[in-house]
């Protein structure tokens, strides 16, 4: 019995050193960890020109621009996370859930104008899992407009909304 | 070989603490529960994830800006669930093996770190394809990702080192110590994408709040992660009880050869 109850404490020990070890070793990294950096921070960290790295944030409404340059699909648009924003060029296939207010996390470098040369654009979706008509019933009420680039209302108001009943009588205006 | 006697019968003594645990550590015993539990655990898990990946698939909405691809969430999510789920149960087991010495804990850790492994890897296939389509990318090294990948690797270590000893009480008990330094990776896994900016979003069911996503998308997922619970617990069971057979079978075979001789 003693030697069980030692072993155990032995292990409590163990895990609470190693616990605390990892603590303090992903506190030490909490800045390299990031996956992308807000636009705010392009500001204050400055990364030299032509380092690469991963800018995110928030595609700008009406900040887009498609073009045909030379047969490459060429877009030129804003990142924004609201503190800061910065242009991104890129030429390339964008992904299908690339649009206006979507956030998005593009990996290249500053160029020397202040805009960023991304070689790789991928798209980013939040945890909000919505049918089309709830979104549409949202829209239609004025509770929330996605374009808007706002994040959608708290889940109880929407998550057992059954549009479909109440808007077939009203659906033919 | 292992010539360890398969239970080590107690002296019936005053009861002690930590007895009521070796009541189930019995192999006789566990064969025989588990012998009757085994067919209806495999079929609620059948069932349950038949009725969740077909609500899934053809009942439950497409989303407003994922379309018919959020129908992944219902391979996806279960598969995450179990993959850090069972390592959960991979950690007690090794706990119980290392502070009481469980006889049946060395053998389901066995288990269910291989059956585990199998939960991950269909976790990162299925995110994989989940996320080129939506994502843009079939793999980003963002914190999330990136941990369940070491996930799969402490799995994948255990799977290695439990047979990598031509004694297996060493085997397990090696085991048991990784997996329990392991266990630092879930709460990285769980809060990955609360402390750090990365790719995948965060979790859209937590224990407070109501869960961000639609009630018709909810309940097949809820009713296929029951099912994927069912279904790794039938495997882990189908699996330890042949272990335990095999463990008499060798102690039979070992007996007899030390008469012989």
């Amino acid at each position: 019995m003693t030697r069980k109850r030692r072993r155990l404490w032995i292990l409590v020990a163990c895990g609470l050193g190693l616990g605390s070890a990892t603590a303090l070793a992903l506190m030490a990294f909490r800045d390299t960890l990031v996956f992308f950096i807000p636009p705010s921070e392009i500001a204050s960290k400055a990364p030299a020109v032509g380092r690469t790295f991963r800018l995110g944030g928030l595609v700008e409404r009406g900040s887009v621009e498609r073009v045909n340059d030379n047969g490459h699909p060429t877009a030129r648009f804003r990142v924004t996370d609201g503190a800061g924003t910065v242009t991104v060029n890129y030429t390339g296939i964008l992904p299908d859930l690339f649009r206006e207010g979507q956030g998005v996390v593009a990996l290249g470098s500053m160029a020397a104008d202040g805009s960023f040369r991304a070689s790789e654009v991928l798209a980013k979706h939040d945890e909000t899992y919505m049918p089309k008509d709830v979104e549409e019933a949202l829209k239609k009420t004025g509770h929330w407009n996605p374009d808007e680039g706002k994040p959608p209302p708290p889940a109880s108001t929407w998550n057992t909304l059954m549009p479909k009943k109440p808007d077939t009588s009203k659906a033919g205006g | 070989m292992d010539t360890t006697p398969v239970v080590t019968p107690r002296p019936p003594g005053p009861s002690q603490p930590g007895r009521s645990l070796h009541r189930f550590a019995n192999p006789g015993r566990f064969l025989r529960i588990s012998g009757v539990a085994l067919p209806w655990v495999a079929i609620i898990g059948a069932v349950l994830t038949a009725i969740g990946f077909g609500a899934g698939l053809f009942l439950a909405p497409a989303d407003w800006q994922q379309g018919d691809a959020v129908r992944m969430m219902y391979v996806h999510v279960p598969s995450a669930w179990l993959a850090s789920g069972g390592y959960f149960g991979l950690a007690v087991c090794s706990l119980l093996s290392l502070v009481w010495r469980h006889p049946l804990a060395d053998l389901a850790a066995a288990e269910i770190s291989t059956v585990g492994a199998g939960f991950t890897a269909l976790c990162l296939a299925s995110g994989s394809i989940w996320g080129k389509p939506m994502w843009g990318a079939w793999w980003v090294w963002d914190a999330r990702l990136t941990s369940v990948l070491v996930l799969f690797f402490l799995y994948l270590g255990h799977v290695a080192l439990v047979r990598a000893f031509d004694d297996p009480t060493r085997g397990y008990r090696a085991g048991a110590i990784l997996a329990l330094i392991g266990v630092v990776n879930l709460p990285i896994i769980k809060f990955s994408v609360d402390w750090w900016n990365t790719l995948h979003q965060p979790a859209s069911i937590g224990l407070t709040g109501a869960p961000t996503m639609h009630i018709d998308m909810f309940w097949p997922l809820a009713v296929a992660g029951f099912g994927y619970i069912f279904i790794f617990a039938a495997i882990v069971l189908t699996r330890t009880r042949s272990a335990v057979m095999e463990r008499r079978i060798r102690g039979l075979l070992s007996a007899r050869a030390e008469r012989q001789t």
